[in-house]
């Protein structure tokens, strides 16, 4: 466990979709001295529940400690670590990029490239959009910089496994809910 | 109102809801749960449930700050093991628990913190006396709510109380807006609650139980290292058993003692900072440690890179997964309840014999024992301790306050029984050992109450001597009054030169004080009055405070100074060699 190398972890997490939910795991981490990466939250296909997906940074002694905190929390229900050959990960980032006549041909052409889309034009910049996984948004994002980037927006990264196993309630519920007697 | 009919398995049919207030539910709620006293105050936004449980039949205990109020309810869950309740108003009254409530988180006490918030339409408003108490708390809870209508309560109650008791017990805050507590709804107790995202596990794994079993019978230097959990889950006896099947020495963390009885030939009593030299020896040299119910805080284990450098097996029993590896990583990882797991552990495990592991712990006890250098004519607090042990013939509860005289109680009351020592471990809470001992004493009036304090820490919390007055609760308080915020004072006297910077506090007249609230005082200053003045105090129908003016610049010994290894203890005369 010590000494293991520090790297990117994502969390599937799947909580009840309560108010407070996400400052109850946002404020784990920090008050654990944990570094999220990012934490995307949404809804899932059964509204009661909400889906994040976090990435954390740390050596694997560190994110068993931070999934056992995690599952401390009541309002958590179930939390996978998606292993990156198993996952299929995607992020989708907005860039707005200086662009006029001389230097719009280029960027489209990188835009292109990336099968990114562009979904504003204005005289001075280009709003595109790009969808992908990190490193591909990260590349783009490099590519782009040198026009000027005036403004950029990511939704961090979400991410499910490959094939018919799902992070879901049905199947973290096998074994028995907890059932406590009245009175 | 008469009882509520509680859908139970066996009457197998729903009652029909009854039509009531989201206040008269509240009380028909606690009634369900077995609540026997509320520790709190009232204010504007919980007057609809104090108007509730007035003639309720429920015991309320009218406090004179909430912070001792959580404390009381605090005290009574140690000393019973039941949940102790506490309700405040909403802003200030919310606020004045955190310290009760983070009390109880360090030490996974189980409480149920009520407070009343202002009416749901001007939350978020900064309105008067307003205050987000679920967000305050949410780092010191294990779990709270925000009740968002009348009919939501019982589910919220039921759950609170689940989750406040099971597993790694903790405190649960509701918070209950004004108007939740009027608005009428047909009212159900729940029989279950449903929480897909809490499951504790209380049996351990059976192929770790058996690696257990052979790392203790292969070990010929064993360690059981006993903490609050092994209380916590009630596994006293079988701590007992094992230690005694195995013939293991048992060291105790602060919050463990009682778990094994201190006067029991195979206790070495506490371990850690100050700890007996004999025990942290033992934790140096041991080759298996067992931990029961322990977290390897920084307190017990000093230094963690010098910690138990012999050890060669672990075995981690803890209800809290986090909790494994959290600090130390051990060899046998063992998730479940303390009590479930030695269980099992005891049918796996044969008897043992570890002469020789004895005589050199025993050797160790001959050459370190507790000590002080005594001086005629003075009054030396660890001498107070061993009085009051002697006195009571270590059967009464001893609470604490925090500073050197939680340490010397710790060192020289040998606590025979679980539930009989109650002290804030984790956050060190000065102000705590007065009211949790009202607490206490509430919960078992059959039992003597000793409250061991400071002159510092009992004035944090003086106030409750009218609450005490109230109800004549028979707590008698021992304050070791050394003049100084004595612990502090030590530190600054190895740390920082002498220079004693805002530790001395001089003393105010505690017997007047006391007489103004109607309780009785007496001042000790002589040592042959020891012992009858705790006598008069054990006779005495009703609190009491006894002022007991001890050496004021008496040291707490052993130490490891923070940060240093269990090995390495300075003793009365020095760094112990
Ligand atoms: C609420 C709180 N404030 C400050 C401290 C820091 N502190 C630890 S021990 C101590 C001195 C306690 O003095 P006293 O109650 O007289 O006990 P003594 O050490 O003299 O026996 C202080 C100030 C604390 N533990 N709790
Ligand atoms: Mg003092």
């Amino acid at each position: 466990m010590q000494g293991s190398k520090e790297r990117e972890h994502t969390l599937s997490v799947l909580v009840e979709n309560r108010p407070g939910v996400l400052s109850r795991v946002a404020g784990l981490f920090s008050r654990r001295g944990f570094n999220i990466e990012s934490i995307v939250v949404g809804t899932t296909e059964d509204r009661r529940y909400s889906r994040m997906t976090i990435v954390v940074v740390g050596d694997e002694g560190e994110v068993e400690q931070v999934t056992k905190q995690l599952h401390k929390l009541i309002d958590v229900i179930k939390i996978s670590e998606l292993s990156p050959h198993e996952m299929v990960e995607r992020e989708l980032a907005l860039i707005k990029v200086a662009a006029d006549r001389s230097t719009r041909s280029e960027i489209l052409q990188i835009v292109d490239i990336f099968r990114a889309s562009v979904i504003d034009v204005s005289e001075r910049s280009l709003v595109i959009e790009v969808t992908g996984d990190t490193d591909k948004v990260k590349a783009m994002i490099d590519l782009l910089r040198p026009f000027g980037i005036k403004e950029l927006v990511r939704t961090g990264r979400v991410a499910m496994t490959r094939g018919p196993r799902a992070v879901s309630v049905t199947e973290s519920r096998q074994g028995g809910g907890l059932q406590a007697v009245g009175g | 109102m008469s009882a509520i009919e509680l859908a139970t398995p066996s009457s197998g049919r729903k009652p029909a809801p009854v039509r009531m207030t989201g206040a008269q539910a509240l009380v028909e709620c606690l009634k369900a749960e077995g609540v026997e006293y509320i520790f709190g105050i009232p204010g504007g936004a919980v007057l609809p449930l104090y108007d509730a449980l007035y003639n309720s039949g429920l015991k309320t205990i009218l406090c004179r700050h909430e912070q001792g109020a959580a404390h009381m309810a605090d005290g009574y869950a140690r000393a019973t093991g039941r949940p102790g309740v506490v309700l405040a108003t909403s802003g200030p009254g919310a606020t004045n628990l955190v310290t009760g409530i983070a009390t109880a988180y360090m030490d996974s006490i189980p409480l149920v913190a009520i407070t009343g918030n202002v009416s749901r339409s001007l939350i978020g408003r900064d309105a008067f006396q307003e205050a987000d108490i679920t967000g305050i708390t949410l780092p010191i809870t294990k779990h709270n709510f925000l009740v968002r209508s009348a009919k939501e309560l019982p589910w919220v109650i039921r759950a609170a109380f689940h989750i406040a008791t099971t597993g790694r017990p903790g405190p649960v805050l509701v918070d209950i807006p004004k108007d939740v507590g009027t608005e009428e709804f047909g009212f159900t107790y729940p029989e279950t609650v449903d929480l897909p995202g809490y499951k504790p596990t209380y049996k351990g794994h059976i192929r770790q139980i058996l690696e257990a079993a052979r790392a203790i019978m292969n070990a010929k230097r064993p360690l059981l290292y006993v903490g609050g959990g092994a209380i916590a889950s009630g596994a006293h006896q079988e701590v007992r058993a094992l230690a005694e099947k195995c013939h293991l020495p048992v060291t105790m963390t602060l919050m463990g003692l009682g778990a094994f009885p201190g006067d029991h030939p195979q206790s070495l009593g506490m371990l850690g900072m100050h700890g007996t030299a004999y025990a942290n020896y033992a934790v140096q040299n041991c080759d298996v440690l067992i931990a029961v119910g322990a977290r390897f805080d920084d307190r017990v284990t000093g230094n963690l890179k010098t910690f138990a450098p012999r050890v060669e097996q672990i075995i981690h029993i803890d209800i809290d997964p986090a909790e494994i590896g959290k600090n130390v990583v051990p060899h046998v990882p063992i998730v479940g309840d303390c009590r479930a797991v030695l269980q099992v552990l005891l049918e796996k495990v044969k008897e043992k014999r570890h002469p020789e592991w004895w005589q050199q712990i025993d050797a160790w006890r001959r050459e370190y024992p507790l000590q002080y250098r005594k001086v005629e004519g003075q009054i030396h607090p660890q001498a107070v301790c061993e009085a009051l042990y002697e006195v009571t013939g270590g059967e009464a509860i001893v609470t604490t306050d925090v500073g050197q005289h939680q340490m010397w109680a710790a060192q020289y009351y040998k606590v025979k029984h679980p539930r009989h020592f109650i002290s804030s471990g984790g956050l060190g809470t000065m102000g705590f050992g007065f009211p949790a001992g009202i607490g206490a004493k509430l919960a078992r009036p059959d039992k003597e109450v000793f409250v061991v304090s400071g002159d510092g820490s009992f004035q944090m919390n003086i106030q409750e001597l009218a609450t005490a007055a109230d109800h004549n609760v028979g707590v008698k308080v021992i304050i070791i009054n050394n003049l100084y915020l004595g612990m502090v004072r030590q530190w600054q006297e190895f740390f920082y030169g002498r220079r004693y910077a805002d530790s001395y506090l001089g003393t105010p007249d505690f017997v007047t004080i006391a007489k103004g609230y109607g309780v009785k005082g007496m001042l000790v200053t002589d040592p042959a009055d020891v012992k009858p003045a705790l006598e008069e105090a054990r006779a005495h129908d009703g609190p009491v405070v006894i002022d007991v003016r001890v050496v004021p610049e008496e040291n707490c010994f052993p130490m490891v100074p923070a940060g240093g290894s269990n090995s390495e203890m300075i003793g009365p005369k020095g760094w112990i060699e």
